[in-house]
């Protein structure tokens, strides 16, 4: 062989060397790509990165065998006349075919009625797009996957502390010296928090992982504390009353940051029951929160305004006002919601020893009172006080999907926002630190449509289709309090759906409840398989037909770029790019990904032509925005209004003359402005000159409290950012749900619920925190199915994309159930038997493995390693389809009936969040005799026309000429 | 002499296989490639990697801890892998002490995968050579690439940075440092293979509160409402002392 140090690998081949932003998962890393010959050599992290700082993870690492799969479609495909959908018979058609199908079919559509058109995107990084054209449509029914994802974490979060975790929030581990991950959490924000946690750890930090499971970053903690899953509120809550009940709560920060001192109306005859108490009428009405409450002064006894200079005023305690109104502080009102959440009251429900969660309280305490971090910054707040340096706590916490996909989630979050609030350590060093566009109001200003009238044909939406209810009036129902949306999101069922509910639109489709739609589609989202809940009967109900022969939902069109067990289903294929052939924006109008000193947002530009015919999901709706006409594609006289989308993301401006764009750096004429300015014809060649990524560091004193810091906030509204440079004071209390509450109680003046969702409402909107059980459980014979069954996430697998991925699929061909050997000798099987796994909705045949690293009451998987058979180019019998199995056949998207006959969704009431997490199931040995294969099972999707032949023996992949 | 390695700290590592598919990204295409993939879209894939990830548990729950470990060629300095070598293709440099296969000369007779006791060594089923681990001694000395990169795919790759690459006979090196300092062990020394490759243990930090940590004078909820005082009328020693 030569010798290897002779020649560089660079001069084997013609090389070139591109720099983009990964998609492999939904982290957004920077990537240098090198290409021989025109072909994949290398994928490498972009070492000048803010995100990645030049790592990449095995995905990523992974992409040459995404791009060459033979999964990729490459034709527009029609399913032909004749043929049953589903049977995945398909023939080619060309674009310009495609267009026309579905211009004429949409065009009728929005010139009669615009619902029965719903767009609904999966992993979708484009929302600001994909929502801008769900609104000039003029159709409510859109949203993203946050619904069945996150939603929350999100909205947990955020209202409660103005922001929330992964790309607009997170933990401060380069300060922090404890750090507590709840739940499964390692999917998102993946490789910053794997380069985070390896530093902290280095650096002496005590990490703890709460978690059903000790597996992913769980393996390097310093403890371990298993946990029932759907009970983290409940360990949550008896941590918060153990720091009240020892006072290790941050008394200054409570008082000065958030609403714990203001003065709560305990009059239960009042129509103003449970709202603080106002003394006077703000000048001004907005999306922010007046300063017109009160505290109590304990030095002459009496009311004042709150931050009113020189008073400190109670934390704690009942009042009576001059007018005779009882009163109490909202932290009064915690003080004694947390009463008898004690340690030993949640160490029944969570199986975590009291002892434990009282230590764990205590070392948070403590940890947060006495190794405070001073940094010599000083910085002024927005009631003009002057600081002399930013105070923090270097108490961290990070979690995602693990407290959120339970019905009891939203107060889960809340309570872990409250926990963070009382240790002061929002936005703080050491603790955790918001990223632009974030902190935003509580609730943040957009709001969704408000009634039918708001939804008109040929007529663009008067907003966003999504956004942040405040109170009642801001829900969207029609006079009788039923949902406008198709997936009821904003109704009285679940009203803080911030990011709709995509896991109840075929259902819902299917049965014409509320309504019945004509077209359904679909981008990136493989609603046929892991991104559904019950997925037999929503893959019957997509083939499902009426008492006239035709299909209850009409049409449905999916864009991917890879044949997914979704595809098989459409009546209407569009053959998308892969993240390495198109041009997108991570940006700051929708997820862009800021870093905690200041803004940042980042580009794909494509280093490989496209496959075949695939075309970009963005040009094929800026194409069908033309083509209908839609205002903000087409000028005045209805011609194209952008040649593409690279030109789009240049000119497009949110109102003319706004300044502000998709991307935010080198914008102005010359590209030497950011945040605000005039388009700039050259923007992306200067992305490309940059790497990819435009990153803005605030000034030092910019960087923390921002919620309170005047300067930052007016450099937000100076840029954009944020429409008011007003505090953002932490909602220990929830006038919010309040407001909801004493609708439902039919106080106050807003819209009141139906009278059937009266209690739903009052019960669940709850201005404090609560620990209920999951909703599921109140259905579940418990002794029948004694077992929790969650998913967690396998890192060279997140986000359930790549199978198709020759290199990937070898890490995870399929799946068990983990089980704790107990829970073997209870159903009488051995580690690696077949078992069947059963729920109340359904049951899968799989294969068990005994693991000691599980709650012996949780059983667990892989989650979306199994997949149908043949799809995404595997034979028909690949390990995937065949041991590979799914939880999703286990879990019901819909509650059964209450007794009053209402159905609602799997979800949180608070904010439609699928409850995954919430199933409970038993496992048994599989019948001597019967198959040892995974069921259920279906049958095998064929090759499509334009797909690749899949190579059967050996793939031996070497880049460019040389390797041929 | 140089003696180049891996130092893998487990305490770190958190087994999210970035190296295992770095590498194969790295020199699949490059002087060691193809690292060819056996039924790639079929039943029970398998391919050639030069490095692996294993996952073991440890305890009993809830004692439980998980250890992922990555393995890769060790590249031992005393290789049982090069003396059975019958035609001289499996070899250690001199230079760098890196263990290489010349595929020119290997006939693919696996005895050298026989001698090695770490199972590091994957036949090419499709070559039908011997394939392994070359710490990337195609880019490492690759003049053009800029010095920090200058590393093995795997080392650049590891987000947790739990790869450690430098020369274990420099004793003022980063990885013998570390070797020295946290602890850093080879496997099954009792072979006498002398492993290059190092790992470095897991490490606990605990945190101890102690009770009186918990009480304090400025408590803040001294600060709410008038402190608890007896009431005048309980007894007291007042009223039945006598003297």
């Amino acid at each position: 062989m030569e010798d290897l140090t002779q020649r560089s690998d660079k001069a084997r081949g013609h090389t070139e060397v591109k720099y983009t932003t990964c998609y492999m998962c939904a982290c957004r890393c920077g990537i240098r790509v090198t290409l021989r010959d025109g072909q994949l050599r290398y994928i490498e992290g972009n070492p000048d990165h803010p995100l990645n700082q030049g790592v990449i993870c095995a995905k990523g690492a992974s992409g040459i065998m995404k791009q060459y799969s033979p999964a990729r479609l490459s034709r527009p495909l029609r399913r032909k006349a004749g043929t049953e959908r589903g049977e995945g018979k398909f023939e080619p058609i060309s674009w310009e075919e495609a267009f026309g199908i579905l211009a004429e079919r949409l065009a009728e559509i929005r010139a009669t009625d615009p619902r029965r058109f719903a767009l609904f995107t999966g992993r979708d990084q484009m929302q600001a797009l994909t929502g801008l054209f769900a609104q000039q449509f003029g159709t409510p029914n859109y949203a993203a996957h946050g619904g069945f994802c996150s939603v929350n974490m999100a909205a947990g979060l955020i209202y409660t502390i103005g922001g929330s975790f992964w790309e607009f929030g997170g933990p401060d581990l380069e300060r922090a010296k404890l750090f507590f991950m709840i739940g499964t959490a390692e999917d998102h924000h993946s490789n910053p928090l794997k380069i985070a946690i390896s530093r902290f750890k280095r650096a002496g930090g005590r990490f703890v992982a709460i978690n059903p499971v000790r597996t992913g970053y769980a393996a390097i903690a310093d403890e371990w504390v298993p946990i029932r899953p759907g009970t983290d509120g409940a360990f949550l809550l008896a941590v918060v009353h153990e720091l009240i009940h020892t006072g290790l709560y941050d008394r200054e920060f409570l008082v000065r940051y958030t609403n714990a001192p203001e003065l709560v109306n305990q009059d239960a005859d009042s129509e103003e029951f449970g709202m603080f108490v106002r003394f006077e009428v703000p000048p001004e009405e907005g999306c922010f929160d007046p300063q017109n409450k009160l505290w109590w002064d304990p030095e002459v006894d009496r009311p004042v305004s709150t931050h009113t200079p020189g008073v400190d005023p109670r934390l704690l305690g009942t009042f009576r006002l001059p007018d005779g109104t009882p009163v109490k502080t909202a932290f009064q009102l915690l003080k004694e919601r947390v009463a008898s959440y004690t340690p030993e009251w949640a160490e029944d429900i969570t199986g975590v020893p009291a002892a434990t969660i009282r230590r764990l309280a205590y070392e948070m305490g403590v940890t947060a009172r006495d190794q405070k971090i001073e940094l010599p910054i000083p910085w002024t707040d927005v009631w003009d006080q002057d600081h002399e340096s930013v105070v923090g706590s270097p108490v961290a916490f990070h979690a995602m999907r693990g407290l959120a996909a339970h019905s009891n989630g939203f107060h889960t979050i809340r309570a872990l926002g409250i926990l963070m609030t009382l240790l002061g350590t929002i936005d703080t060093p050491g603790g955790f630190r918001h990223k632009a566009p974030f902190p935003r109001p509580i609730p943040p200003c957009a709001k969704p449509p408000k009634g039918p009238e708001d939804v008109q044909p040929d007529t663009p939406l008067n907003g966003l289709p999504l956004g942040w209810p405040a109170d009642p009036d801001d829900l969207f129902v029609d006079e009788a309090g039923a949902p406008v949306r198709i997936d009821k999101a904003f109704s009285w069922e679940y009203p803080l759906a911030v990011h709709g509910l995509m896991h109840n639109v075929i259902t819902n489709a299917w049965k014409g409840d509320p309504y019945r739609i004509d077209t359904l589609m679909l981008f990136m989202a493989n609603m046929a398989w892991n991104s559904s809940m019950n997925t037999t009967e929503v893959r019957r109900m997509l083939t499902d037909k009426d008492e006239n022969g035709e299909y209850k939902i009409p049409f449905l069109v999916v864009a991917d770029a890879f044949e997914s067990e979704t595809v098989a289903f459409a009546d209407l294929v569009l053959p998308d790019t892969t993240y390495l052939e198109r041009h997108d924006v991570m940006s700051m109008l929708d997820r862009p990904i800021s870093e905690y000193d200041g803004p940042v947002d980042s580009v794909r530009i494509p280093v490989l032509p496209p496959k075949g015919e695939c075309k970009p999901f963005q040009e094929v709706l800026i194409e069908l925005g033309v083509r209908l006409k839609l205002p903000a594609f087409v000028d005045e006289n209805g011609e194209r209004k952008y040649k593409d989308y690279p030109d789009f993301i240049v000119r497009y401006e949110t109102a003319p003359g706004s300044g502000i764009g998709f991307l935010a750096g080198w914008r102005g004429k010359n590209g030497d402005k950011f945040m605000v300015g005039e388009p700039n014809p050259r923007q992306w060649e200067m992305y490309a000159q940059n790497g990819g990524f435009f990153h803005y560091e605030l000034p030092r004193s910019f960087q923390y409290m921002r919620n309170w810091n005047k300067g930052y906030l007016t450099w937000a509204r100076a840029n954009g950012l944020t429409r008011y440079a007003e505090p953002i004071n932490c909602h220990i209390y929830s006038e919010v749900l309040q407001k909801f509450r004493l609708a439902a109680e039919g106080r106050g003046i807003t819209r009141k619920p139906p009278e059937a969702l009266r209690e739903r409402v009052a019960y669940f909107f709850d201005p404090l925190p609560f620990w209920h059980e999951p909703l599921e459980t109140v259905y579940t014979d418990t002794r029948r199915y004694p077992l929790r069954a969650v998913t967690q996430r396998p890192m060279p697998m997140y986000h359930s994309w790549d199978s198709q991925n020759a290199w990937l699929r070898q890490i995870h061909s399929h799946n068990y159930l983990f089980v704790h050997p107990s829970v073997g000798k209870a159903g009488a099987f051995e580690d690696g038997d077949w078992v069947w796994v059963e729920s109340p909705w359904g049951k899968v045949r799989c294969m068990a493995r005994f693991t000691e690293a599980v709650e012996p009451g949780t059983v667990w998987t892989w989650n979306a390693i199994g997949k149908a058979s043949g799809a995404w180019a595997l034979h028909p019998r690949a390990n995937e389809s065949q041991q590979g199995f799914l939880l999703n056949h286990l879990i019901t998207e819909e509650l059964p009936e209450d007794p009053e006959g209402l159905r609602v969704s799997n979800s949180d009431p608070v904010t439609g969040q699928a409850g995954w997490y919430d199933v409970r199931v038993r496992v048994y040995k599989a019948a001597e005799g019967e198959p040892r294969v995974t069921e259920p099972r279906f049958p095998p999707l064929r090759r499509l026309p334009g797909m690749a032949k899949a190579p059967r023996k050996w793939l031996a992949y070497m880049a460019g000429l040389k390797g041929r | 002499m140089t003696q180049l390695a891996l130092v893998i700290d487990l305490n770190v590592c958190v087994g999210c296989h970035a190296c295992v598919t770095s590498c194969k990204e790295w020199n699949t295409s490059g002087w060691a490639g193809p690292l060819a993939d056996f039924s790639p879209y079929g039943p029970d894939p398998h391919g050639t990697f030069f490095n692996r990830v294993q996952t073991f548990e440890v305890g009993e729950y809830p004692h439980t801890t998980v250890v992922h470990f990555p393995k890769s060629c060790l590249h031992c300095e005393e290789p049982p892998c090069v003396p059975v070598c019958p035609t001289g293709a499996s070899y250690k440099r001199e230079e760098d002490g890196i263990v290489l296969v010349d595929y020119d000369k290997c006939i693919g007779c696996k005895y050298c995968s026989w001698a090695c006791p770490y199972g590091a060594r994957e036949l090419d089923e499709h070559q039908k050579v011997m394939k392994k681990c070359t710490l990337c001694v195609d880019r490492i000395y690759d003049e053009s690439l800029p010095e920090a990169e200058r590393k093995p795919a795997c080392v650049l790759a590891c987000p947790t940075n739990a790869r450690l690459f430098g020369d274990v006979h420099d004793p003022y090196s980063q990885v013998s440092v570390a070797i020295r300092e946290q602890g850093g062990y080879t496997l099954m020394p009792e072979w006498g293979t002398k492993p290059a490759n190092h790992y470095l243990p897991r490490r606990r930090t605990e945190l101890r509160i102690h009770a009186d940590e918990l009480i304090r004078a400025d408590n803040p909820l001294k600060k709410e409402g008038v402190p608890p005082k007896p009431p005048k009328d309980q007894p007291t020693l007042d009223e039945t002392t006598s003297w």
